[in-house]
């Protein structure tokens, strides 16, 4: 199901991997104190496989959106491809680098923003993290005044950057957080559920900026989020994973192509319509007022569509393909069942 | 419009650069909790009171006028100056910090920054550390003042130097023992209580407690062998002991030179016991889950 990108003569890709996967080792611990006794002694444990063999590579300048529902593997994917943990098997590279062997001159070169956590300090104004990120990766003066100004700029914070962290709010952090992250211009950026409990305004800051400086730099950007906003404004392509395997991995509009067998016709009548109207067309509606919503195969949609405008006093119609949400909730749907299915003997 | 990556600035003396500005920026961490320092710094000066009203209370209930060598000014000396060793070699809240970071996951800020965190864990202490000093320089010389006359004349210039030294090496030895000790959070979900054992430990054979020299008396069993001989087989009498016995002269000429040898030998083995469980920590972290 891989879908390459870029043409024949394309450079190396900045980020490949091959047959990736994590086990985890959990421990059950059952219930009463009879249990817990015992389980001092003996803890009965079962692997989990986070991640079960996933291949994909990414190139220079792509981003990519990692959809999956909670526990699919995405966070743990992210973990892998910045170095935090080492896979049970398989390779990757990211920027020539193998990332667990967390090489410094790999380090500088990449970033890791996670949603819910600060590598702000907390107490202290963000310039001064700034500043120690300036020595840390190794950032001459005027170049770190520059990236650090633009950064500031584009989304709006430079009143807030001599405030001690902790009196800002969250949407306020994240972006302190954003530039904190690529202040030393990381060619790679892994971005876990970076909109996570924002609101629509600093979501929509952070999708202008995100997309703004994602193409100036031809950064390589991977995105996790559970906000199909975020993938509409950001992504051209889209991975989801789910139970820990790719199920889709390409363009965005194709998911919709792909997966999708059937449109939206919305109808605005004069006055609110009798069931047995709608019911001799025999596809599934919904009736609110004088508004109906119809899901009609795709392919009979020509055919159908005359009929219904024809039989019906209509104000207004409105054909539509499925929202991105539903479709992407029927994937992790359809990624369920075909897990349930591997593990039935 | 292109875009080049940055060259990262070479730089011989980058290493210590970084390491600088870490020790600043928690300089200025540190000021931003002030109030709550000022009043940490004063209650430590209450154990001190109340060891010297105990033995003071000992002395008249004896008719010796002294113990184990130790006269009643003897003492009252001696427990000051462990407070100074103390005010070097104790880490409050290190081990704690440590397995907590381990724990909450934020550890993983320094796998994927490129900075050590055995270095940063080393310029946030040494600035609290300063922060400390800056508080509670005032309340200590107050106290020496009020006490001098328990104090034997200034020893000679060696004997100072050597203090210094033993005092400096306390801080590093005291750092990394308890460096070491919250890594075990790699390994432990809770390291409290292991943290706890080792603050009885460490305040009973490091000469916090009583002057070790007090236990030479004491037989174990093997011939010639006393508990003081014991206890100076491990590291825990450099964090308080030891610097004080140096400036009340007792250890001197060759015994000196070897002590100090011995104690930087210690500082040498933590470090390096605390590189090693870092290493291993951060491998069965990232093998384990993260």
């Amino acid at each position: 199901m891989h879908n390459s990108s870029g043409s024949e003569s394309a450079p190396a890709p900045t980020i490949t991997v091959a047959n990736l996967a994590k086990d985890y080792r959990v421990y059950d611990k059952p219930e009463g104190l009879r249990a817990s006794i015992t389980s001092l002694f003996h803890r009965p444990s079962r692997l989990v496989e986070a991640l079960r063999g996933v291949s994909l590579s990414v190139a220079r300048g792509e981003f990519v959106a990692l959809l999956g529902p909670n526990g699919a593997g995405k966070t743990t994917f992210l973990k892998l491809l910045s170095g935090i943990i080492t896979p049970s098997r398989g390779t990757a590279h990211v920027l020539g680098y193998v990332p667990w062997e967390r090489a410094n001159d790999f380090r500088r070169r990449f970033a890791l923003v996670m949603g819910q956590r600060n590598q702000l300090w907390w107490d202290l104004p963000a310039a001064e993290s700034f500043r120690l990120h300036k020595e840390i990766y190794r950032i001459d003066t005027p170049r770190f005044e520059r990236t650090r100004d633009e950064l500031v700029d584009l989304l709006g914070v430079r009143k807030l950057i001599l405030q001690p962290v902790r009196e800002l709010s969250l949407g306020e952090r994240m972006k302190l957080e954003l530039v904190a992250a690529l202040l030393h211009e990381p060619e790679v950026l892994f971005l876990d559920e970076p909109t996570i409990g924002l609101d629509v305004v600093a979501q929509h800051t952070l999708h202008t900026f995100l997309s703004h400086i994602q193409a100036e730099r031809q950064m390589t950007v991977i995105l996790t989020t559970h906000y199909m906003k975020d993938v509409a404004a950001l992504c051209k392509r889209a991975v989801v994973i789910t139970g820990g395997s790719i199920l889709y991995d390409g363009s965005l509009e194709q998911i919709v192509d792909r997966f999708t067998t059937h449109k939206v016709v919305t109808l605005d009548l004069e006055g609110t319509p009798e069931p047995s109207q709608m019911d001799r067309f025999g596809f599934p509606y919904e009736i609110r007022g004088p508004q109906v919503k119809l899901r009609i195969d795709r392919q009979r949609i020509a055919d159908v569509l005359p009929e219904i405008l024809r039989s019906q006093q209509i104000r207004d119609v409105s054909v539509e393909d499925v929202p991105l949400e539903e479709i992407v909730a029927e994937l992790f749907r359809v990624g369920a069942d075909r897990q349930a299915a591997e593990v039935r003997p | 419009m292109s875009h080049s990556p940055p060259t990262p600035r070479r730089d011989p003396f980058a290493g210590l650069r970084t390491w600088f500005t870490m020790l600043v920026i928690s300089l200025e961490e540190r000021l931003a909790y002030r109030g709550d320092f000022i009043l940490g710094t004063l209650m430590r000066f209450l154990p001190i009171v109340t060891q010297v009203f105990l033995w003071t209370a000992v002395f008249a209930a004896t008719s010796r006028s002294d113990i184990a060598g130790y006269s009643r000014t003897d003492i009252v000396a001696y427990y000051l100056l462990t407070m100074v060793t103390r005010a070097f070699s104790s880490m409050p809240g290190l081990a704690g910090g440590i397995a907590r970071s381990i724990r909450d996951g934020s550890v993983k800020k320094y796998l994927v920054q490129p900075v050590d965190y055995v270095s940063f864990l080393l310029a946030a202490r040494i600035a609290h550390k300063l922060v400390y000093y800056a508080v509670a320089l005032l309340p200590f010389a107050g106290v020496f003042y009020i006490c001098r006359g328990y104090f034997p004349p200034l020893p000679d210039a060696v004997t100072i130097a050597a203090f210094v030294a033993a005092l400096g090496m306390s801080f590093l030895l005291g750092f990394f023992m308890e460096a070491t000790l919250g890594m075990l959070g790699f390994w432990f979900l809770e390291v409290s209580s292991i943290i706890f054992a080792y603050m009885l430990v460490q305040y009973l054979l490091s000469g916090h407690m009583f002057p070790l020299d007090m236990l030479s008396g004491i037989q174990t069993g093997i011939t010639g062998v006393s508990v003081a001989d014991l206890v100076r087989w491990l590291p825990f009498e450099y964090t308080a002991y030891f610097p004080a016995a140096v400036w009340l002269g007792k250890v001197r000429g060759a015994e000196l030179v070897r002590s100090l040898a011995i104690e930087a030998g210690w500082v040498v083995a933590m470090a390096v016991a605390c590189r090693i469980v870092w290493r291993r920590g951060t491998r069965r972290y990232s093998a384990f889950g993260g």
